[in-house]
């Protein structure tokens, strides 16, 4: 008896838990509201299954406990029982399934004229680059990282000379338009994800790689790093603040580009970039792409 | 009765009891010791081929320079045939129940099986000697790595060899020692395939 | 690769299985120490297991104690956090998990379930264990290394493995490196034997459907692990070469806290697929034998046969195959070719149909059963609850585009803890409580047990529950501290006092069943041969404990499944697998209790 109860109370415990839990995911801030909705749809379809499985075995155990001298039904097997439930166990797979790769194929698909920002993970710190004036990337090498140039931008490169450098502070994004994250690290694995924006992608390195979103709603969120990166993992942070098109443009301007850091230095970085290649000599030309 | 009736069988069913009785607990018509050394080798072959989808994987990247391979490894190449040859040589004796044949044809092959060892060290100190460390470039760590691996293999095998080498000279008869000299043949065979496709692999960049 | 045995037409039967030479132990030290008995053997795998498992439960009270007060225990730094973590999450999954159920329940349960006298490769089967047990000591050596253990996490992802910035990046890490290869090739030797003795030396009669569950879903379980464990054995050595010889298999260009390292031209990437193209038959490694176990432990105490019999095994076969393409569902946002995602969300959907369906038969065959509420049964049922918990959990991380929010959270924690943690050692629990009497002949202690169950269980469910939504919130796993965000309320902070309590309380249960078993061992009811009335042949043998052999002159002779309860046509509710057909009517009750206990009751 106490047993069934038991059951009972699982089951009904844990959706009244769901329902009332003050954990719940954060306001979003991007557009990637469709993947709530994919989260919603497996909850109510797996969360059925869960109270039907719990419900059934607490009748079970109620209704079929030992009784001396009973004997069990022997039926081995049932063929029709067996085929309806896999068919409908393939259905509700399906009713996830679905909608889940049809977003995917969203987020894999970054539409075109989106904005490029360049976020770089190191140990523990956060760095942004913007492409500036041209609105193109310029190329970068792990083997060229310098204290004067801490990017490792190629300076022969005319498309990084006004790429703006954020080094240490926070990322900031315009409202409304839709933005392709470059994720670069030079040291360690790194992951960059603000919850409020639900997508987040590793940071590998020797690889770029990139995800996308159209921030939806101004303000200030956490950038946390999500991937064990170290001992200082835990302190790997910055924030994101996504305004108006045209305090955003204000920021951009106040900030320095590559040019200006390196004449400030004082150095000449193309010297310097040659002899670092010459040394190594084995060093590819530019960082493999994402494959 | 292959292996998927056998999986089809409804078990609660006792009509067909006396026949099923007298099936023995066999699931192949093979020993146990050949069926053992086939699932060992199943499992190194997955370790081999991890190893080379991995090589392959990194081959691809553009800043990849191949190891020039030394002309040594076509010398060890052939040794590994001979010894494998004078393996199977040995099987054919213990078949024939030719203790002689077992015990000159084991010996042959163990001893090739060194050489080509001694060969592969060789191979190795030229590569060293001419700056191709392991840390200096991913091919020839994976150059380093591929042949140490396949070595230690060859050196199992030798240890098998030894208990059976034991066995022969201590007067076993040649019905006792047959099912370990086909182990070893097989197991030769084998280490003989994996190092033709691993040469292949590393010739063929 | 080999032909079955042709069809009885063509194929002349022994008259009887071939005897076996059974090795036989000289002195006190080839009976208990180097033993090539398989139940020593096994006893030896599990009180090894349990002990370092003892060691990471230990790990796990440090580590919610940071998470649950932190700033209060300043012996907790964070390079003692990330160890904790990792060396909890590999002992558990490997050297206990693994090594329990294979090992243990593999060694015990193999040989006297299908009818053989041991392991067909004895002396083999004993290298397995002591080279286990090497492993398991190089592994505890890493903590007393200069720098710790590793604190990479269990993954060991490189580069951070083996770069200053991560403990244990002096020597820990080797050491976990080589603990792991040496662990793989001790469990070689095991699964070699597992595998034969399982194919090749059942008794008459036993055809691979008269098997129990039990030895279907270790016997899968092994053949998942010699084919998965390889590609983790590839991944530790060149780790390894990394490491110790500067080579940069995984290694790409770096430039770390200032200076420029040697290594380049590495993939991380390709160490992530190795791993999970062996960790996630790694779940199922664990998940399988705990799968079967659970159904014989259902049916006998449920008197029924297992529903669906033939189903549940192909669907052990099914699972087994589908889960060496999943792999990649570990790594949706790990930067590897984000179209890889279809592919690996579909098969990874696709395998909860055959799971699903075990869920299934597992209730039904409960349904119209005549169930006594024995600790096994109650550990069963909680089993099919936490599991069903954490399978459906598994459904939104492998949905590729719910994995996105939810990857590297705590749901990711709550989930695996749920399935691969709670589920199995639930069955783990039930399983010791149901084979204690044929291993020593007494009975465990009842409200003892029943009160281990309900505090596991509920406490766990408790524990686990709840770290779900803070997975939803977007709290990240592996954080030393929180420290101020401006997204996660205080009161997560309050739930994670409450989850650390409730942990203390479910390990102190846990030294409760130690101590059930330590006394029951010397002073339990005596059980009698077959306490449970179970018809599997591990139940028949002519000694209590087993002896040297297991069975007696002759081998048994197998008539029908193991699940025969319940048949209309018999004297008692059970019928023994090796019962001739003509004895269904006669008094052949082994119970050694149930006539003299019924008529004691009426």
């Amino acid at each position: 008896m106490y047993v069934a109860v038991m059951i009972v109370l699982v089951a009904v415990g844990t959706v009244v838990f769901h329902f009332m839990s003050p954990w719940w995911w954060t306001p979003i801030a991007s557009n990637w509201g469709y993947i709530d909705d994919t989260i919603i749809i497996t909850f109510w379809i797996t969360g059925v299954v869960f109270v039907a499985v719990l419900l059934f075995m607490a009748y079970c155990v109620l209704r079929f406990r030992y009784k001396e001298g009973r004997r069990s039904e022997y039926e081995p097997e049932n063929k029709k029982l067996e085929w309806w439930l896999t068919i409908i166990t393939g259905l509700g797979v399906a009713g996830m399934l679905i909608p889940g790769l049809f977003v995917w194929n969203q987020f894999v698909t970054v539409p075109p004229g989106a904005a490029e920002i360049e976020v770089v993970g190191t140990q523990w710190q956060w760095s942004f680059r913007y492409p500036g004036k041209d609105g193109v990337i310029g190329t970068s090498n792990v083997r060229l990282i310098s204290g004067d140039n801490p990017f490792g931008l190629n300076p022969d490169d005319p498309n990084g000379r006004d790429d703006v450098l954020v080094e240490g502070g926070d990322l900031h994004l315009p409202l409304g338009g839709p933005v392709k994250i470059l994720l670069r690290s030079i040291d360690v694995l790194h992951n960059f994800t603000v919850p409020q924006f639900r997508a987040k992608m590793d940071m590998v390195p020797g690889m770029i790689t990139y995800f996308w979103l159209t921030p939806t709603r101004t303000g200030t969120f956490d950038i946390l790093c999500f991937e064990l990166c170290g001992t200082g993992h835990y302190t790997m942070r910055a924030s994101v603040v996504v305004e108006e098109k045209n305090a955003f443009d204000a920021w951009l301007g106040e900030q320095e580009t590559f040019a200006q850091t390196m004449a400030r230095a004082g150095s000449d970085p193309g010297r310097k970039a040659s002899l670092v290649l010459n040394e190594t000599g084995n060093v590819a030309a530019k960082d493999r792409q994402a494959q | 009765m292959n292996l998927l009736q056998q999986l089809m069988e409804k078990p609660w069913l006792t009509e067909d009891n006396t026949v099923v009785e007298l099936r023995d607990g066999r699931t192949f018509a093979l020993s146990r010791e050949k069926l053992g050394l086939r699932v060992f080798l199943v499992v190194v072959m997955v370790v081999f081929s991890l190893m080379m989808a991995a090589y392959i994987e990194r081959k691809v990247f553009s800043d990849w320079h191949s190891v020039p391979l030394p002309w040594l490894l076509w010398l060890n190449t052939v040794i590994l045939v001979f010894s494998s040859l004078a393996m199977h040589r040995a099987w054919i004796s213990a078949r024939r129940t030719e203790i002689d044949g077992v015990r000159v044809w084991l010996y042959a092959g163990g001893f090739f099986a060194l050489v080509f060892l001694i060969g592969q060290l060789l191979a190795w100190w030229e590569l060293v000697a001419s700056g191709y460390y392991a840390a200096v470039d991913p091919a020839n760590a994976f150059f380093f790595m591929l042949t140490a691996l396949h070595g230690v293999h060859l050196i199992g095998g030798l240890v098998a060899w030894w208990r059976t080498m034991a066995k022969v000279t201590r007067g076993c008869g040649v019905v006792l020692v047959r099912i370990s000299v086909e182990l070893c043949t097989v197991y030769w065979h084998f280490l003989l395939l994996i190092w033709l496709a691993l040469f292949a692999l590393m010739l063929f960049t | 690769m080999v032909d079955a045995v042709q069809d009885q037409d063509d194929f002349v039967p022994p008259a009887e299985v071939a005897e076996m030479e059974l090795y036989h132990p000289k002195s006190w030290l080839t009976k208990y120490v180097f033993s090539q008995d398989a139940k020593v053997i096994a006893i030896q795998y599990s009180f090894t297991a349990i002990a370092i498992g003892l060691v990471a439960l230990v790990l796990s009270w440090m580590m919610r104690l940071q998470l649950g007060f932190p700033e209060t225990f300043s012996f907790i730094e964070a390079e003692d956090y990330y160890q904790f973590i990792t060396m909890h999450g590999m002992i558990m999954v490997i050297y206990l998990l693994t090594a329990l159920f294979l090992g243990g329940f593999g060694n015990y349960l193999i040989p006297l379930m299908v009818g053989a006298r041991d392991m067909v490769f004895p002396y083999v089967n004993m290298l397995s264990y002591w080279i286990y047990l090497a492993a398991v000591l190089v592994l505890l050596a890493s903590f007393f290394v200069p720098g710790g253990p590793t604190g990479a996490g269990w993954t060991l992802y490189p580069p951070q493995a083996i770069l200053p910035g991560t403990p244990g990046s002096e020597g820990g890490i080797v050491l976990m490196l080589v603990s792991l290869a040496l662990f793989i090739v001790g469990f070689t030797m095991g699964g070699l034997n597992y595998v034969v003795t399982v194919l090749q030396a059942r008794t008459r009669g036993m055809t691979l459907m008269r098997l129990p569950l039990t030895i279907w879903g270790i016997f899968m379980a092994t053949v998942l692990a010699l084919l998965a464990f390889p590609a983790l054995f590839v991944g530790a050595v060149m780790m390894t070469f990394d490491s110790l010889l500067g080579t940069s298999f995984f290694m790409p260009a770096i430039s770390q806290f200032g200076e420029q390292l040697k290594y380049g031209g590495g993939s991380p990437i390709l160490f992530q697929h190795l791993f999970w193209f062996f960790g996630h038959p790694e779940v199922y490694i664990v998940a399988l034998p705990a799968f079967g176990i659970v159904s014989d432990l259902i049916s006998v105490h449920a008197r029924r046969h297992i529903f669906g019999y033939r189903l549940m095994v192909w669907a052990i076969v099914i699972i087994g195959a589908l889960s060496f393409i999943v792999w990649a569902h570990h790594m949706y946002v790990s930067g590897m070719n984000p179209y890889f995602g279809f592919f690996f969300a579909t098969t990874t959907l696709i395998i909860a149909i055959p799971t699903a369906i075990k869920v299934y038969n597992w209730v039904l065959t409960l349904w119209r059963g005549n169930i006594q509420l024995t600790v096994p049964m109650l550990f069963a049922i909680g089993f099919i609850v936490t599991f069903v918990n954490g399978g459906i959990t598994g459904l939104f991380l492998g949905n590729v585009v719910v994995d996105v929010p939810l990857s590297d959270t705590m749901f990711v924690v709550a989930h695996f803890h749920m399935v691969m943690g709670v589920a199995p050692i639930m069955v783990v629990f039930g399983a010791i409580y149901h084979w204690f009497p044929k291993m020593t002949g007494r009975l465990m202690n009842v409200p003892m047990g029943q009160f281990h169950f309900w505090v596991t269980f509920v406490g766990a469910y408790a524990i686990f529950l709840p770290l779900h939504y803070l997975g939803f919130l977007g709290v990240p796993r592996r954080y030393y501290a929180m420290l101020d965000t401006g997204f996660i309320p205080e009161s997560a902070q309050d739930l994670n006092a409450f989850v650390t309590v409730v942990v203390l309380i479910v390990g102190a249960a846990q030294m409760l069943f130690l101590y059930n078993i330590a006394v029951s061992m010397i002073k339990g009811k005596k059980s009698g041969p077959n306490p449970w009335r179970a018809t599997s042949l591990e139940w028949q043998t002519p000694q209590t404990p087993p002896g040297h052999g297991n069975f007696g002159p002759t081998l048994p002779v197998v008539y029908r499944w193991a699940y025969a309860y319940g048949l209309p046509d018999a004297t008692e509710d059970y019928v023994p697998q090796n019962l001739a057909p003509d004895q269904l009517m006669s008094d052949y009750d082994n119970s050694g209790l149930s006539h003299s206990a019924a008529q004691a009751a009426e």
